[in-house]
């Protein structure tokens, strides 16, 4: 059974060269990716079902056991996330087969995304600091790659912020990982949770671990480091825009959550609280500033910093329940985020334009876009019954359980101002008459666009997931607060790396 | 020879981000470069410096007659030499074609300081519309 581990990397990785060899072909290399992402989407879904009843799952790469050899180990929190980035995979496959322009599939559109693919199941799934940079590099890479596509000369400008910053980031990471090494002499992460212990210089310890705080802080955005994600992700086209709105922040909150609950938790009088100093500024700055923006693009890509916040917020509080509330806000928040990525590509579809200025009256034309817009947008900002709602109660729970009411305030706060804005976005381009059209409103707008249903029903599918997630939250949060126990309480997972065999 | 070693890494660290920030990207790629090394540098110092063999084994045998040094931060070192190598490339290609497009490299230009470069322009061709040179 161990060897569902290696499927999430393997079938992507597979998928990618077929789709290179392929890649001219482009009607048929989109159809065999959808089968990609769905096969992918199985694998994952076996796997969590493996770590649901087996607990953590560890498999040895090339047999080499303890303490030579390399494993990818699969606990509920890498398990859950992995079938979340399959979900979104596979919709967002979906969606790009009639979204894409053939000169992109041309250029390998599709090998980039199941590489990006394998590399962000490999860094869920990896049980080593060092393959953890590795999966990093490989998902650079890859959205690299994906980035410059088509290089028009706005998103070669914004592309260079995005690598020069991202590339330092690696640097940053790739030293602490060199000093831990030193501090320790061992990279895995289960070894390291006790080597830790026995380290005496905590100066050196503390700094190493603020070192690689700053580094997965800048993958995850958190203020003052995510200058680069508002410059990047709007420039991208809408079904790349939502994984990489989606997915690619939360591979370094996730790195975040494994590294502060596993590895450095000696010191959480310094560690967490300039964790949850940094969550509740990226929270604050994240949404004021998407306050003031009139590209929903733009408006999206400010909200995906401030919900890493409330991500980094729940491990900062350092309980079981607030890492439950973590992972379950991590879920709702790759699907509603990448949802309303979609939306918006469906809106840019409808409407000729990205800009609140120059759209609107889509209630009117596109009434079906209104309902997909207002499911996702409205789980974002919290309201019940949607998944969002769950997500911000369990947070701001957890924070007042710990007795930190400015946290729980702040959050309820943050919640109702990301209303505000999408709030905004309905007004402007679902309400508001179209600028072209005020004089004659009863006239139809000119661009009045018909969408694809090829587009149309990965939204549909991933509204409906938030919806349902919304009104039967059990099983979810019963397997996030199994999650956040075994977060709290490390010791099943260092005993399945050393003992397994 | 660790004190030496450090002491080189800090300099080489300074001079690189002084090449980082001085807002020309060329040099950011030299400092980017020098960086890498630093940090390559300090992964093998981390490792601990030894005056011993090498870690190779003899032919016949199972462990090696003496004390060896420490493989790993080699093949840690070696491994991010290859992916910094990969990455530095990809940077040069990547501000060629930054400079074929935008005839400047200065971070300080409006082309780069300007937020709104890249998204929805109205007034310009739609991004990702289709290319006028495009057969398809």
């Amino acid at each position: 059974m161990t060897h569902l581990l290696i499927f999430p990397i393997l079938i992507p990785m597979v998928w990618a060269i077929i789709s290179l060899f392929f890649r001219m072909n482009d009607r048929y290399v989109g159809i065999s990716a959808i089968a990609g992402a769905v096969v992918h989407l199985v694998s994952t879904g076996l796997l969590l079902t493996a770590v649901v009843k087996q607990g953590v799952t560890v498999l040895w790469m090339g047999g080499w056991t303890f303490p030579a050899g390399i494993c990818l180990v699969a606990d509920l929190l890498s398990a859950v996330l992995v079938v979340t980035t399959a979900v979104i995979h596979t919709a967002v496959m979906i969606y790009a087969c009639k979204d894409l322009h053939t000169r992109h599939v041309r250029a390998g559109f599709h090998s980039f995304m199941q590489m990006l693919t394998a590399a962000v199941c490999g860094a869920f799934l990896t049980g080593d600091l060092f393959n953890l940079y590795v999966w990093f590099e490989v998902m650079l890479m890859a959205s690299f790659g994906i980035l410059v596509m088509g290089h028009p000369a706005g998103r070669l400008t914004s592309a260079v912020k995005y690598v020069t910053l991202n590339l330092v980031s690696t640097l940053m990471l790739l030293t602490g990982i060199g000093l831990i090494y030193g501090l320790t002499g061992t990279l895995n992460l289960a070894d390291l949770h006790e080597k830790v212990l026995a380290v005496e210089n905590t100066a050196a310890l503390t700094s190493t671990a603020m070192l690689l705080m700053t580094a997965f802080g800048i993958k995850a955005a958190l203020f003052p480091l995510f200058f680069w994600l508002p410059a990047a992700y709007p420039t991208l086209p809408a079904g790349v825009a939502a994984f990489f709105g989606g997915l690619l922040t939360k591979v370094g909150v996730y790195a975040l959550i494994r590294l502060f609950t596993l590895v450095f938790v000696s010191q959480p009088q310094i560690t967490h609280t300039t964790l949850m100093a940094a969550a509740l500024l990226t929270m604050v700055s994240g949404v004021v500033t998407a306050a003031a923006q009139t590209d929903i693009r733009r408006i999206l890509s400010f909200h995906i910093i401030s919900q890493v916040g409330y991500m980094i917020l729940g491990l900062a509080v350092f309980t079981p329940l607030a890492l439950a509330a973590a992972l379950i806000y991590m879920v709702h928040n790759i699907i509603a985020k990448a949802t309303l990525f979609l939306v918006g590509g469906l809106i840019h579809r409808a409407a000729g334009s990205f800009h609140l200025s120059h759209i609107g009256s889509l209630y009117k034309t596109h009434g079906l876009l209104a309902v997909l817009f207002f499911i996702p947008a409205f789980a974002l900002a919290g309201v019940p019954p949607l998944s969002g709602f769950w997500a911000k109660l369990l947070i701001i729970y957890a924070c007042l359980e710990s007795r930190l009411y400015v946290p729980a305030a702040l959050a309820a706060a943050v919640g109702l101002l990301t209303l505000f804005s999408m709030v905004k976005i309905w007004m402007e381009a679902f309400w508001k008459p179209h600028p072209r059209n005020t004089l004659s409103p009863d006239e139809a707008p000119p661009r009045n666009r018909s969408l694809s249903p090829w587009m149309l029903t990965p939204v549909i599918c991933l509204c409906l997931v938030t919806v349902l997630m919304g009104l039967f939250i059990e099983p979810l949060l019963a397997l996030s607060v199994a999650a956040g126990e075994q977060l709290m309480d490390p010791a099943a997972y260092v005993l399945a790396v050393k003992g397994g065999k | 020879m660790e004190p030496l070693l450090a002491i080189s890494v800090g300099v080489m660290i300074a001079g690189a981000l002084y090449l980082m920030l001085s807002g020309m990207l060329v040099r950011f790629v030299f400092g980017f470069v020098l960086m890498g090394n630093a940090v390559n540098l300090l992964i093998f110092t981390a490792g601990r410096l030894s005056d011993t063999a090498p870690p190779l084994i003899a032919p016949g045998r199972t462990l090696p007659a003496e004390p060896v040094a420490n493989a790993l931060p080699q093949a840690l070192v070696l491994t991010a030499i290859v992916i910094g190598f990969a990455m530095t490339l990809f940077l040069l290609v990547l501000l060629y074609r930054t400079y074929d497009r935008t005839r400047t490299l200065d971070a300080d230009q409006p082309v780069f300081v300007n937020e709104q470069a890249g998204t929805d322009d109205p007034a310009g061709p739609d991004p990702d519309g289709p290319d006028p040179k495009d057969p398809a």
